[in-house]
């Protein structure tokens, strides 16, 4: 594999909340949000992130555009750990990487048009003079498909994918590096879904961008995505690119996720993996393998011992006993 | 059959004017069948539960139609009458199992309740088939959770204890409006699972509201997809998928992303719904449809039988030159 710029990078990214103190202040019960994460984004590349709901992948997206500060574990941008930046940097910093909300609905002020929602961040972080602002919001909104006009109007004016959009052009404001789209296309429906995916496919190759792709589906990131990670209970348990994970998932838990996506193909059917029981609570977590209360291909030892990711050859990283040789 | 509805409509009296959220809909559901009602969000398809259930509220009305349940007119029963066929022939679980539950009440309490209202058991019979039912939806120590709150629950749990609250009294219908949305994929697998058992064991027939087309061809036999309050597409699931007919149909199905094959763009249906109070003239789809033809702007196309297929409708001038009658 050739050698690709990193542009982010993480190292033992960990947040617990604190659920529960004791009478002298000391924790007693921990919700490990992320537990010891590690993974690299190249630039110009789409890495999907996806999990079920409460398997910490909108915490990672939140601490790295810093709206949660990480318990332990580093983050280097551009090779430089966040930490030793001084505040001019971490300014730059906070431009470069942008987040794009799941919900279209709450994510936008009621009470500003979305030319002002437009050039708030344009104004603040003075990216263009004063004078260029209204030409500057009109091009970020024929980018993402909307018309010169509706800049006038409020949010509530619009539809869910029409939001999503303002959403978007709000996000490309500062000319970003990094995007993290935090479930982009959950709350919309299926057309629009379509069209709204489109649209994040043309902008990365017309400003050069780089993705973090949070969904709970793979099928959705499976289309944006160039390499996946697959995310439970705060821990990475497979990442690899799109075509070899989908191909050849290893982690049991990855093989369950794909045979559970409903498919439209009446023809062929496949025999599907069901999962028993649900995710448990990140709050004190089982012991060894997260997966292991719910894993079909569940043998002896997985209970007491936890994997570490491992390449399994390719780029292929997956945590899972199975696979481990020694 | 086991439920006929025949020319449904139901209108809301807003201020911006009459929305006509169901309009001339008409569908059958046979015994120990699943039957999937298709669209986007503001297509009619919860209306048209609500209104089969007789829980549509002001500033909603019932206009016209019929719903044949069991060979009786729902339409002409009285509140009293209908409160005995809710919840007892007829149930219906809703897509927030978050909302719908009553929070401050054990969810034992909340069976029970329907069961002691429709059957003559007495509480502790009741509480016996609460457990039972607890146990055939899949909630692991049935005896200790009966005694929990909501908030005790998973999502994926408390939408088994909505399929458990709607089973309990052995409906002859299941009205399930988006049951698994809410959901995670591999819980959604398991309440789909559940349900088509359910199904099987019990023979309960099931009306499967939602705009998820991947578990419309997992669960279903039969779809109805509608468009603005229309229904444009009926067919057996299979044929539906292998040839879709109506261009929305055929624009829904492609634009799902899929996992066994590669393309470089989605395919996409352009524009977006219109304004439900501002219906245009015409094909409703006709603005979005790439297809559209002169005429599409003009008339609305009838929802007619497709030739040399049985149960097989379509609501399209690709097909046919039938002009919709009411119009």
């Amino acid at each position: 594999m050739e050698e690709r710029e990193v542009l982010l990078e993480v190292q033992g990214l960990t947040k617990h909340f604190v659920v529960d103190r004791s009478f002298f202040g000391r924790p007693t019960s921990v919700l490990k949000a992320v537990d010891d994460v590690s993974f690299k984004i190249y630039k110009g590349e789409a890495l999907g992130l996806v999990g079920e709901s409460g398997c910490g992948k909108s915490t990672i997206g939140k601490m790295l555009v810093n709206l949660y500060t990480p318990t332990s574990g580093k983050i280097f941008y551009n090779g430089v750990e966040l930490t030793s930046l001084n505040k001019k940097q971490r300014r730059q910093y906070c431009k470069d990487i942008q987040l794009i909300f799941q919900d279209p609905y709450s994510s936008l002020n009621p009470r500003m048009t979305i030319g002002d929602i437009i050039a708030e961040p344009l104004i603040v972080n003075k990216v263009v003079p004063k004078s260029e602002v209204e030409n500057r919001v009109n091009y970020l909104l024929n980018c993402v498909g909307l018309a010169n006009h509706q800049r006038n109007r409020y949010a509530h004016e619009f539809s869910g994918g029409q939001r999503q959009r303002v959403g978007i052009a709000r996000a490309l404001a500062v000319n970003p590096k990094l995007i993290v789209c935090d479930e982009p296309v959950s709350a919309l429906d299926v057309s629009i879904q379509a069209q709204v995916l489109n649209l994040l496919d043309d902008l990365k190759d017309e400003f050069g961008l780089t993705y973090l792709f949070i969904a709970h589906g793979l099928n959705v990131v499976k289309h944006i995505s160039d390499r996946v990670g697959v995310m439970y209970l705060g821990k990475i348990m497979e990442i690899a690119e799109k075509n070899e994970l989908y191909q050849n998932p290893m982690n049991p838990y990855t093989r369950a996720l794909l045979s559970a996506i409903p498919s439209v193909d009446v023809e062929n059917k496949t025999e599907r993996i069901i999962l028993e029981g649900d995710v448990p609570t990140p709050i004190n977590p089982p012991a060894g393998c997260r997966f292991c209360s719910r894993c079909f291909m569940k043998t002896e030892g997985c209970d007491k011992y936890e994997s570490i990711l491992k390449d399994q050859g390719n780029g292929h990283l997956v945590a899972c006993k199975l696979y481990d040789n020694d | 059959m086991l439920l006929d509805v025949k020319n449904l409509s139901t209108e809301f009296y807003v201020k911006r004017g009459i929305v006509k959220a169901v309009n001339d809909v008409s569908f059958n559901v046979d015994k120990g069948e699943i039957l999937a009602i298709v669209g986007e969000s503001g297509s009619g398809k919860s209306v048209t539960s609500l209104s089969v259930m007789g829980l549509v509220r002001d500033p909603g009305k019932v206009t016209k139609g019929e719903i044949l349940f069991n060979g009786e007119d729902l339409k002409t029963k009285s509140q009293k009458e209908m409160r005995k066929i809710r919840g007892d022939k007829i149930s219906m679980i809703f897509q927030e199992p978050m909302t719908s539950l009553n929070p401050v009440q054990r969810i034992g309490d909340q069976l029970c309740e329907s069961i002691l209202t429709h059957t003559d058991m007495n509480k502790k019979q009741a509480l016996e088939r609460a457990i039972e039912m607890l146990r055939v939806v899949g909630i692991p120590s049935p005896e200790q959770r009966v005694k929990d709150y909501p908030h005790q629950m998973s999502g994926g749990m408390r939408q088994r204890v909505m399929i458990a609250m709607g089973l309990c009294c052995d409906p002859e219908l299941l009205i399930a409006d988006e049951p698994t949305t809410a959901l995670d994929v591999t819980i959604q697998a398991q309440i789909l699972d559940l349900i088509k058992r359910l199904r099987d064991d019990i023979g309960m027939a099931v009306i499967l509201i939602t705009h998820d087309l991947g578990v419309v061809a997992e669960t279903a036999d039969r779809v109805v997809v509608m468009y603005c309050g229309r229904v444009v597409e009926q067919a057996d699931v299979k044929s539906l998928f292998k040839k879709p007919m109506h261009p929305y149909t055929k624009g829904l199905i492609e634009s799902i992303p899929r996992l066994n094959e590669d393309r470089e763009r989605l395919f996409m249906i352009k524009g977006m719904v219109p304004d439900p109070t501002r219906l245009p003239k015409g094909c409703l789809f006709a603005d979005r449809c790439e297809n559209c033809m002169e005429k599409c702007k003009e008339k609305l196309p009838a929802l007619t039988e497709v030739p040399g297929e049985e149960g097989r409708k379509v609501r399209c001038f690709l097909y046919s030159d039938e002009v919709e009658a009411d119009e």
